[in-house]
Parts: C-alpha cells; sequence; structure tokens
C-alpha cells in the first residue's frame, strides 16, 4: 500500500520538476532573442491571419526579427496604457485610429517622409500616426431580398419607417463610432441625433462585431447591416461566390461611404526608433501596399500599388471631404450613443 | 434513520485526542474544534489569498481617477435592470446545468448504460470549446436562418424562433459549464462509501427513495461547490453573450474596455467583485457544515454499478444528448468550415508549435495552480475558522472577474512589482493560477472532506508530526481531488483567451490565441481546424483522467484495491 503513495508522489514531483526545468529552458531561449540588436516588437491589433506574411517578407527582406503582439486593438490599448513608459514595445499597429488616439501621449512624431507618403486625409493631424491602408464604410445587403437597386442612395435614408426590423449593426464597433463622428462633422449634431433616434426606433438587431454581421446578413437574418467593407470579401472567400449578400458603397457622397484607417505609430521610448521607421516605410512601399489591396482586400492609400479587382476604384466611392484628423472626438460620439440608448 | 449528519456525527465528534499541539488560541483562528493550524500552512494560504486578491486592489487603483463620473454611469446605464438579467441568466444556467449533470455523473459512474467509457468522456469535451467558438456554432445552427431552419425550409419553415437573447445564452453557457458541476460530482460519487446506500436500501428505501435521501445529500458539497463555478463562469463569461446578445453586467463592463474607458471599466468592475462576492455568500449557505467521511473503521468498497436493464439505452441517451448538443454538433460545425474552406483553396496555418505551447503552460498551470490551492483547501477543511473561510473565499473572486481585468490587473503588478517576471511564462502561469485557483479548490476540497481526519490524528498520534502527517498522509489521500482539479485548470487553461493574449511573452503562440486571430478576421477554416485540435489535444488527457481507475471492477469488492482507494 506505501508503495503506490510513493509512487503517486514520485511521479508529481518528477512531472514538476520537469516543468520547470523545460519552463527554465523556454524563458532563457526568449531571453536571447530580445537581446537582439536588429529586432522590433510590434503591438498589433490586426490579426496575425491578416498580417503574417507581410511581416515575414519584411524579415526576408530587411533580416530583422520582428516580435509580434497579437491582440484585440482595445485591450491592446489598455495593456499600453498600464504599461505606459515601460512598455517594451517600438510600434503600435492599431485597427482604428481611435485606438491609437488613445495612446496618443506616448507616441513619438513621425518623420516628414513618413507622413508625406500617404494623403493629408490618412494622417494624424498631430503627427503622431499614419495611415497604413483603407477600408470603406458599406452597407452590406441580403442578395435573395434586395438588390441594390432596393437600395436609398444616402444612408440618412435608413432612419426612415419602411426600415424597420431589417436593420443590423454594431454598436460598440469602434469603425461604426467613426463614422457616426464623421456624421457629426457633415451633418451637425442634431441631424446626427435624428438619424440615429430613427435608426433606433427601426429596432436594428444589435451584433457584437462586424463579422456576424456579415453572417446574418448572407444568412437572410437581416436584410442589410452597417459594416466595413473587406469582411464579405473573406466570406466570399470561404464560402464561395454563392454566399448570399454584396456590399453597396452609398451613391451619395455621406458619411455612410467615408473610408477609415488602420493606422501605425511609434513610441517615443523605444530604442529602435530607426528600425520602427524602417517597419513603417515597409508598409507604406510599393510590396507593403500591393499586400494590403491583394491580400486583404483594402484600399491602397497611395499611388506605389494597384487596387483590387474585386474592389471599387477609391475614386468611384463617392465618399465625403473628411480627415481623419477631424473625427478625435470618439466620446462626444459615446455620448451621442447613450443618449438614444444604442449604448450603455 | 439514516441521514448525513449523523453518518458524519461521530467523526465530528472524534474530537483530538492526538492534537495537543498548541495551547494558545488566537480568536480569528478559533477552528470549530479548537485545533491550531500549523504556521507554514496559514503562511502559504495568505500568500495564495493575497495574490488572488490583487485584480481587487488594482481595481481599487485604477478606479480611484474616476471620481464620481461611474455613480453617473450607473445611474445611466440602468445598472439595476442590467443586473437583474445577469442573475436571471446566473440562476437559470446553474438549475439547469446541475439537473443536466447530475444525471449524467450518475449513469456514467453508477450504472451500466452501453457506449459509458466513451460518454464519460465526450461528456466533459464541451468544457474545452472556447465560449466564441461555442457561440458562433450554436448560432449557425440554430439562428433563425441557420441550418436547421435550412434542413425544414422543405417542410415550410422559413424562420425559427430568436434564439438570441435570454434563451441562446442560457443554453450556450449550460453547454460550457454543466461539465463543472459534472467533474466535481462524479469524483464524489466514486469516492463515495457505498455503505450508507447499502445501508438506506437493506432497511427497505428503494433506489428512488435512496437517492434522494442517501446520495444527493452526500453529493451537497460537490454540486454547491460545482454551482458556484458556474454561477461564477457565466459572471465573467464575455464571449457568449456578446454573440447571442444578451447584456449582462460582463458585457457591460466589456464595451468599456472596447472603447477604452478603463476608469469606469474598473469602477463597475469593482461592482462585479461585490455580485460575485453575494454569490460566494450564497454558496455558503447552501454548502451547510455537515461531515462526509466515513466515521468508522474498516475499508470502503467501491460502490455497485446499477443495473438498469431495458433502461440502460434511454440512460446512454440522455448522457448522449447534453454530448450531442455540446460536443458532436459544434464539432460538426466546425468540420464544415474546415472542408468548405479547403474546398475554396483557404490555407491553413502550422499548428504544431501553438498545441505543443498550450499543452505545455496548460500543465504547468495545473501543477502551479493545485499546488497553491492545496494548503488553501487543508486549512479550510481541517481548520475551519473564520480566517481559513476568509482565505477561502477571496481566491474565488478572479474566476467571477472577466480575463481581461485580471489580466491588466498583473500587467499593472508586473510593470510596478514584479518585473523581471513581466512577459515571461511565469506571469502567465500565474494569471492562470490567478483565474483557476477555484476550479481545483473544489475537488481538492470534496476529497478532503470525504476523507476521515482520525486517519491524520493517528499518524499523528504515532508521534508524526503535523507537517510530515500533511505530506505522507493527507496529500496522498486527496490525489484524486488534486488530479481531478488538476484536469479542469488544465482544460480551462487550454481555452483562456484574454490574459493568454495580454501576458504571453511576446510572440509566443498558443492555440486559443490561433482560434481567436482567425476568428476575428471570419477565417472560417483556420478557426476550425485551430480548434479541432484544441479538443483533440484536450481530449487525450481528460480521457486518461476520466478513464483512470474507472475500469471494469464494478461490483468486485476486492483486498487487491490501492490504499488511496481503500481508505477514501
Amino acid at each position: 500500500m506505501g508503495n503506490s503513495i510513493a509512487k503517486v508522489l514520485r511521479v508529481s514531483v518528477v512531472i514538476t520538476l520537469y516543468a520547470i526545468l523545460i519552463a527554465a529552458a523556454v524563458s532563457c531561449t526568449s531571453d536571447k532573442g530580445t537581446s537582439e540588436a536588429e529586432s522590433l516588437i510590434v503591438y498589433s491589433g490586426r490579426s496575425e491571419s491578416l498580417i503574417a506574411p507581410l511581416i515575414a517578407d519584411f524579415e526576408e527582406v530587411t533580416g530583422i526579427t520582428v516580435k509580434v503582439n497579437y491582440g484585440s486593438t482595445g485591450p491592446l490599448a489598455a495593456t499600453l496604457l498600464e504599461e505606459g513608459k515601460n512598455t517594451p514595445a517600438d510600434v503600435f499597429f492599431a485597427q482604428d485610429p481611435g485606438g491609437l488616439g488613445a495612446v496618443e501621449a506616448l507616441l513619438a512624431e513621425l518623420p516628414s517622409d513618413i507622413l508625406q507618403s500617404v494623403p493629408k486625409w490618412a494622417r494624424d493631424p498631430e503627427s503622431k500616426w499614419v495611415g497604413t491602408s483603407g477600408r470603406a464604410r458599406v452597407v452590406v445587403y441580403n442578395t435573395d431580398m434586395l438588390t441594390e437597386a432596393d437600395l436609398p442612395d444616402s444612408i440618412e435614408d435608413f432612419a426612415k419607417p419602411e426600415w424597420k426590423g431589417r436593420i443590423g449593426w454594431a454598436p460598440t464597433n469602434g469603425s461604426l463610432h467613426a463614422m457616426i463622428t464623421a456624421m457629426r462633422q457633415e451633418w451637425g449634431e442634431d441631424r446626427t441625433r435624428d438619424w440615429l433616434e430613427g435608426i433606433v426606433a427601426n429596432e436594428p438587431k444589435i451584433y457584437a462585431k462586424n463579422t456576424p454581421t456579415v453572417a446574418a446578413a448572407g444568412s437572410g437574418e437581416i436584410e442589410v447591416g452597417f459594416v466595413n467593407h473587406y469582411y464579405l470579401h473573406r466570406f466570399i472567400a470561404e464560402e464561395g461566390e454563392s454566399f448570399a449578400a454584396r456590399n453597396y458603397y452609398t451613391r451619395a457622397a455621406d458619411p455612410g461611404s467615408v473610408i477609415l484607417v488602420a493606422g501605425i505609430g511609434m513610441f517615443e521610448e523605444s530604442d529602435n526608433k530607426e528600425t520602427a521607421e524602417r517597419f513603417i516605410k515597409f508598409l507604406l512601399s510599393a510590396s507593403g501596399q500591393q499586400y494590403f489591396s491583394a491580400q486583404t482586400y483594402e484600399f491602397p492609400l497611395n499611388d506605389n500599388a494597384k487596387p483590387n479587382s474585386l474592389l471599387p476604384a477609391v475614386e468611384d466611392i463617392t465618399k465625403p471631404s473628411i480627415d481623419l484628423g477631424d473625427l478625435i472626438d470618439l466620446a462626444g460620439t459615446q455620448d451621442l450613443l447613450r443618449e438614444v440608448g444604442a449604448l450603455p | 434513520m439514516l441521514t448525513v449528519r449523523q453518518a458524519g456525527f461521530a467523526g465530528r465528534q472524534g474530537g483530538c485526542a492526538g492534537v495537543t499541539f498548541s495551547n494558545v488560541i488566537s480568536t480569528g483562528w478559533k477552528t470549530t474544534d479548537g485545533k491550531r493550524p500549523p504556521a507554514f500552512l496559514v503562511a502559504s494560504s495568505a500568500a495564495v489569498a493575497l495574490a488572488a486578491l490583487i485584480p481587487v486592489g488594482y481595481l481599487l487603483v485604477r478606479s480611484a481617477g474616476a471620481g464620481t463620473e461611474w455613480i453617473d454611469a450607473i445611474w445611466r446605464t440602468s445598472t439595476a435592470v442590467i443586473v437583474g438579467r445577469t442573475f436571471l441568466l446566473i440562476v437559470l444556467v446553474t438549475i439547469i446545468s446541475v439537473a443536466v449533470a447530475v444525471p449524467v455523473a450518475w449513469l456514467t459512474v453508477r450504472s451500466n448504460i452501453p457506449l459509458r467509457k466513451v460518454l464519460s468522456v465526450a461528456s466533459v469535451l464541451p468544457l474545452v470549446l472556447p465560449s466564441f467558438v461555442m457561440a458562433t456554432t450554436v448560432i449557425e445552427m440554430y439562428s433563425p436562418r441557420g441550418v436547421i431552419q435550412g434542413w425544414l425550409s422543405g417542410l415550410g419553415v422559413n424562420e425559427l424562433p430568436e434564439i438570441y437573447g435570454l434563451g441562446g445564452a442560457t443554453l450556450v453557457l449550460v453547454l460550457m459549464t454543466y461539465p463543472y458541476v459534472l467533474l466535481t460530482v462524479r469524483g464524489a460519487l466514486r469516492r463515495m462509501d457505498p455503505a450508507l446506500e447499502e445501508a438506506a436500501r437493506a432497511m427497505g428505501y428503494g433506489p428512488v427513495h435512496t437517492f434522494r435521501a442517501v446520495t444527493l445529500p452526500m453529493l451537497r458539497p460537490a454540486i454547491a461547490g460545482g454551482s458556484l463555478l458556474v454561477a461564477l463562469y457565466t459572471l465573467s463569461d464575455f464571449g457568449g453573450v456578446a454573440l447571442l446578445r444578451y447584456q449582462t453586467f460582463t458585457s457591460t463592463i466589456m464595451i468599456h474596455y472596447e472603447l477604452i474607458n478603463r476608469t469606469l471599466a474598473a469602477a463597475l468592475s469593482l461592482a462585479l467583485v461585490i455580485i460575485a462576492v453575494m454569490l460566494l455568500l450564497g454558496e455558503g449557505f447552501t454548502r451547510g457544515s455537515g461531515a462526509y467521511h466515513r466515521s468508522t473503521v474498516g475499508a470502503v468498497r467501491s460502490s455497485r454499478r446499477v443495473d438498469l436493464g431495458r433502461l440502460r439505452w434511454l440512460g446512454a441517451a440522455a448522457v448522449g444528448l447534453p454530448v450531442l448538443i455540446g460536443l458532436v454538433i459544434p464539432v460538426g460545425v466546425l468540420i464544415h468550415w474546415l472542408v468548405r474552406g479547403l474546398l475554396n483553396n483557404q490555407e491553413l496555418i502550422p499548428l504544431l508549435i501553438p498545441a505543443r505551447n498550450s499543452l505545455f503552460v496548460s500543465l504547468l498551470a495545473a501543477v502551479v495552480t493545485v499546488m497553491a490551492a492545496l494548503p488553501v483547501a487543508i486549512l479550510a477543511v481541517r481548520f475551519r475558522s473564520r480566517m481559513s473561510r476568509l482565505f477561502e473565499r477571496s481566491i474565488y473572486i478572479g474566476f467571477g472577474l472577466p480575463g481581461v481585468v485580471v489580466a491588466l490587473s498583473l500587467v499593472f503588478f508586473g510593470i510596478n512589482v514584479a518585473h523581471p517576471l513581466y512577459q515571461s511564462i511565469w506571469m502567465l502561469v500565474f494569471a492562470y493560477g490567478v483565474l483557476y485557483l477555484p476550479a481545483s479548490l473544489g475537488p481538492l476540497r470534496s476529497s478532503l472532506l470525504q476523507v476521515s481526519p482520525r486517519i491524520e490524528e493517528a499518524a499523528q498520534s504515532l508521534g508524526r508530526s503535523q507537517w510530515r502527517v500533511i505530506f505522507s498522509v493527507t496529500i496522498p489521500l486527496v490525489m484524486p481531488g488534486a488530479l481531478a482539479g488538476g484536469a479542469m485548470v488544465f482544460l480551462l487553461t487550454m481555452k483562456e483567451l484574454p490574459a493568454t493574449l495580454i501576458l504571453s511573452p511576446i510572440g509566443y503562440k498558443t492555440l486559443s490565441g490561433s482560434i481567436w486571430d482567425a476568428a476575428s478576421d471570419a477565417f472560417f477554416a483556420k478557426t476550425a481546424a485551430a480548434a479541432l485540435v484544441l479538443v483533440l489535444v484536450a481530449g487525450v488527457p481528460t480521457a486518461y483522467l476520466t478513464l483512470r481507475g474507472h475500469g471494469d471492477k464494478s461490483g468486485v469488492s476486492d483486498s487487491s484495491m490501492k490504499f488511496g482507494e481503500a481508505s477514501r
């Protein structure tokens, strides 16, 4: 009887020691990695699935090792705020300017050659971040229930009662907030509030984010949804052309088809600013822009790359003329959304 | 008449002939029977409890700057309604989980249903699916225009009733949480002394009456412990409720994190701590203070398995239903995604390294967490006092908080206090410990309750020190509980997401991270591949632990039984 106790104990002690040894080995190897001179630490709110091949290209071209901490833009920004000046990160590659704005105090000013390589509307007026690729706001619609001709010219018309029960949206989504901020710029507070009240009165179905909204438009759970344009192309890539939803870029030049960006900034405290700049320049170079255009179905931000044939040309989208720097008042938008009861 | 309380009476009364360890008893440490805990036990438990309270400390610091903004926020967000909705969900999920898990546990341990071993393993595995995967597959199947509606469209069904809201959220959470109750109850059933039930039967009770009057009361600590985990998990879940569009307190907090209002989020999280404390107090009432170990000398046989006769197929169906809905269908949806993506030339990613990392870090977390929970469990069961209860309760709080809060608190701790550990695998393991200590504490606790303190007292009266008794007698005897608790921590860690994303050493890839990464940008085939690997990788140790000591010795009362089992 005593033997089996001893055995159990022995086994568990061995397992523990073994685990500790391996862990020590793992942490040692990772320490060696970080002490190299030519390496870069990226906090990325963009997913590995989307950008890992691009980062591998950069590593191959430059010989620089890139380590990436992937996460959601919101929690990553919260992490960066906790880390403050002690952050190990050199750059923050964010899904939207909101995340970059939240950590703006930690960011360094970017050199003008980087800033100049994108149009003025796609960069921070304070020069702390720069857009890397464009994405349009669109109305995704179910093709079994609607054709593009059934859709109104302006996003404003979806607030009319005839759309009651037919709409889906993700009221916590940062890109939606950016669109509403653009509405406040273009239309003013009252008109935007009217629109929001109209939408809320139409009892839209609420989704957690863009992906389930597009899925719901595809299945016919909703007829239209307010989303970013590129998710649809992911669905078509996975499910084939039969996926029953398409994007509609509003015909009227209104905030319904405003173009937003994913963006990047580098940290003031980074010891690696030159490498960081090389990385940012790479993203804005021909090969970087070509990658976004071809692989992630986004709009290139300069003439270095060919636009994706699946997408309309940026020039053809009737978009409002808004600088993203004008869209910094996200807090005001959140207040407005709370006021109409769309946000807690 | 035979009741639990009476059965345990002798044990309680057994007193402390061998424990004349100390005459000095401080009031906070006054145990119910006047024993004084050894210092090393108190010190290690205190350290564990302090570590577990780091998130609360962080929330206090972070919300200190909130001013009165959060009071406005609480008014504005009709918090009372949201808290009410949260409690409603918790109550429903907990009751249904218990109602599903207790019969499944009994049928897989005590009856002769067909496919018993397979069903034993499969019925635990829904636990391992991350909540956003479970929720997405549920939506794909049962939503108004989902797969099921597609099958029924030939019959003229154009739309199914709404899955969104309370119903869908309850379904998803029950599927993910009933295994907590299942694992703890199954452990208790296996270790239970059959003599009590046999005595009841001998006195003329029918099987149903025996179950109600003897078995069920004996299972009370296991059910209460499992339910507490279910309730706290439901309180902390975000992915499931968000996708199923049911607003809870946690989803409200997470919205504020998404909108980067971290001060407000922290202040609201403090309110969540209060809800968790209320749940803990509630569980304290249901737990009771009876004794659950054998009070007389002699060895315990393993229980005889009940022959269900023709009903055994019905029994298998009853176990099969949650397995079908919680495992087979989600896995079917994942396979569908994978095949569909491959047919459309979607690329997959290599998963060997994430799988290896997940396996390694989860095993490490399981070992470390069980070791940390052990002193707290021994203190709480063997030296019952106000202080020991306080330690025990405080480690539950982390489980009720959203993972992001725990992770951010450890970022704060790592940057300001434990800098060398920051972004090392140890910080990650530490986070898993803070999150999942309660999952290992429950099984340890109920395992310990079933061991008579007299065995320890005997060892002590034979001259062993308290310290040595704990290592040479108590720990080997609670090994089954340690394994069950470790298994639960392992499975939970395999799927943990927010802390994994935030605290992993940079570039350290895990399976749950890969699943989330692919899912967040609608890479369905990649999501499916990683989730299927997760189920497989988690399935192997689950199978081993479930089937271990679970062989076909039904009805054999033998002398060759191992000591650890004989003396339970």
